[in-house]
């Protein structure tokens, strides 16, 4: 199992930021799955190896965060957000126009790898609802038309 | 980036320094960076401690208790390390604030550390960061390896032969985390799930060494009171209500954003001049005053100082500065119904009322939007937040079932208005999709 440098060097700092192996556990997850795309048998197996943990200790922490995914995903993760902030500006609108749009539906990815759909929970952009995140970005002040843009970019890009 | 926004009325603190380009050390410096730190390593702790309490400077993640009591509640002499963990796990929804203190003013974070550390005796501190805020963590770990770069963290700090390490660390997308002891899990490498209390974290926490645990923004707010003084920071406030805070405007206004005003200003001022009153010529329906988990206030109820004494008195909570405003389009049970799927999604599933409370909520309220509610529905959805209150492990069970008891209280008639099969009477069309209707 081979990760990139930078995800090495900063694992061997974090290590060293706390008195047990196992604190690194769930920022590490979140890099690991950046590189490979989701939380691959491999990688909980590498994990687990290097912090002494079992692979069932490292599942139990996956299944809890919300970010965390053992599955493959799109290449682009839409995640809308239809908390109440988002919901009051129209965030259900912008869940069902992307629904339409992209032909799948909550955590569904397009048939060519391009786009995962996400309804997901707050994210911390309520005063500037609604609002959307793909991948870390976040997209805010949206509308279907502005939301189309985006992905439209992100589709550009995902092909070149 | 988001844009910032501004209103005569702000008294800018903990916000001073946003969009003037304060990640950069140097700049920071400039403004008046890293001078409180360097004043609290000429103090006794218990010197810094007592300013804080007398800064009536109150925790800002939504709780309110007196940092400053906090503080001292750390004992002097411990058997293990102990340590500060900054919370910067914001996800309460309605509340966007922390992530503009770390976009714009990191340091100032890790300035709260320090002193929070001299305070109590701690030389490691966590700056705690959600999964979500990536680009943030990008920021905080450079504004760290800045400090470290300078001396201002690591060794011998400032040359006064005192050791501090301060690190990042960040989650992967969990409310319950933000609760002060599933934080210190989550830290740990494991489930975010609660602790039971006591011990409380200031003598058993992280690693069973004693932990202060502090909002991100209670802590950037904590160099200020050094700088300008306890009598200065409570002034800006209201009686044991000392400063300022960042208050989230969202929801149907004209002008939401971000906007740093005094404790116990007023709401209605709040909504309908600094907000810009309600958007599209609407009128305001409810508001919900701090964060999904406070219960929300009628109209006639909005013109109340906006401090944790006052919004307590009136039987809802300050919360985490959020304040998310509803016009009178809004469906009240469909609200309540995403704020239930919200705490049900969130649920750690560890104790029981919460669990299985939140889940027949959430069930009863989908049933009851589509048009398949009985009356008998209506008593049995407060019935079961009242008995969530108080008999859960951690705060989450009680922030679920606050909020409902107050809709149902005040909104009685809507709920009614949904029975024998009736549609919503707000939806509008398209909006939605069908909501599944179980059978009776």
């Amino acid at each position: 199992m081979k990760f990139s440098e930078e995800f090495e060097t900063r694992f061997s700092e974090m290590i060293g930021h706390y008195p047990t192996k196992r604190s690194v556990l769930v920022p590490t997850l979140l890099y690991a799955q950046d590189e490979v795309g989701f939380l691959s048998d491999e990688v909980v197996q590498e994990i687990a190896g290097r912090l002494d943990l079992t692979e069932l200790d490292v599942r139990n922490v996956i299944s809890y965060y919300s970010l965390l995914t053992t599955k493959p995903r799109g290449r682009y993760n839409v995640q809308v957000c239809t908390n109440i902030a988002c919901m009051l500006r129209g965030g259900e609108e912008l869940f069902v126009h992307c629904k339409k749009k992209l032909g799948i539906g909550h955590k569904g990815t397009t048939p060519d790898g391009m786009f995962t759909l996400e309804e997901v929970e707050c994210i911390g952009a309520c005063s500037w609802a609604p609002a959307v995140q793909v991948n870390y970005d976040f997209h805010e002040n949206l509308t279907p038309g502005k939301l189309d843009k985006v992905l439209d970019e992100y589709k550009k890009k995902g092909t070149q | 980036m988001v844009d910032l926004v501004s209103h005569p009325d702000e008294i800018k603190v903990v916000s001073k320094r946003f969009g003037k380009g304060a990640t950069n050390l140097d700049r920071y410096l400039e403004l008046e960076g890293y001078k409180a730190v360097q004043k609290a390593l000429g103090m006794e702790p218990d010197a810094i401690i007592n300013e804080v309490k007398n800064s009536n400077l109150r925790g800002r993640g939504g709780a309110g208790f007196s940092t400053g009591m906090k503080w001292s509640f750390v004992p002097k002499q411990a058997p293990k390390p102990k340590y500060v963990l900054c919370n910067g796990d914001e996800s309460e929804p309605g509340t966007c604030k922390d992530r503009l203190i770390f976009e714009h003013d990191p340091h100032s974070v890790i300035e709260g550390v320090m002193i929070a550390a001299l305070a109590v005796g701690s030389q490691t501190g966590y700056i705690y960061i959600r999964g979500e805020y990536r680009y943030l963590s990008v920021i905080m770990q450079k504004a760290i390896k800045d400090a470290y770069a300078r001396g201002f963290l690591g060794k011998n700090i400032f040359g006064s032969g005192k050791d501090l390490d301060i690190f990042w660390h960040g989650g992967a997308g969990a409310y319950e985390v933000g609760e002060e002891s599933a934080l210190m899990e989550s830290l740990e490498g494991k489930r975010g799930i609660p602790r039971i209390r006591p011990p409380f974290p200031a003598v058993v926490g992280l690693w069973g060494g004693p932990t202060v645990i502090n909002n991100a923004e209670t802590l950037a707010s904590v160099p200020h009171i050094l700088l300008g003084g306890a009598e200065w920071y409570a002034n800006l406030g209201t009686s044991r209500n000392g400063g300022t805070r960042l208050f989230c405007l969202a929801g149907n206004l004209s002008k939401p954003g971000v906007y740093e005003l005094p404790m116990g200003y007023n709401l209605k001022k709040m909504i309908y001049e600094v907000g810009g009153g309600i958007a599209n010529g609407r009128s305001l329906k409810a508001v919900v005053p701090g964060g999904s988990s406070t219960p929300l206030l009628l109209p006639e109820e909005i013109d109340i100082p906006m401090d944790f004494d006052s919004l307590t008195k009136a039987g809802s909570m300050l919360g985490s500065g959020g304040v998310v405003v509803l016009d009178d389009t809004n469906c009240i049970v469909k609200f309540a119904l995403r704020t239930m799927k919200f705490y049900q999604h969130e649920s750690c599933g560890w104790c029981i009322p919460c669990r299985e409370g939140t889940d027949w909520l959430k069930k009863t309220l989908t049933r009851f939007h589509a048009g398949g509610g009985v009356k008998k529905d209506i008593e049995n959805i407060q019935y079961l937040s009242e008995n969530m209150l108080g008999r859960t492990f951690c705060p989450l069970g009680d922030a679920a079932a606050m909020p409902t008891i107050a809709f149902v209280k005040k909104f009685r008639k809507e709920f009614e208005d949904h029975l024998e099969g009736r549609p919503c009477p707000f939806e509008k069309e398209g909006a939605v999709e069908e909501l599944p209707v179980l059978a009776r």
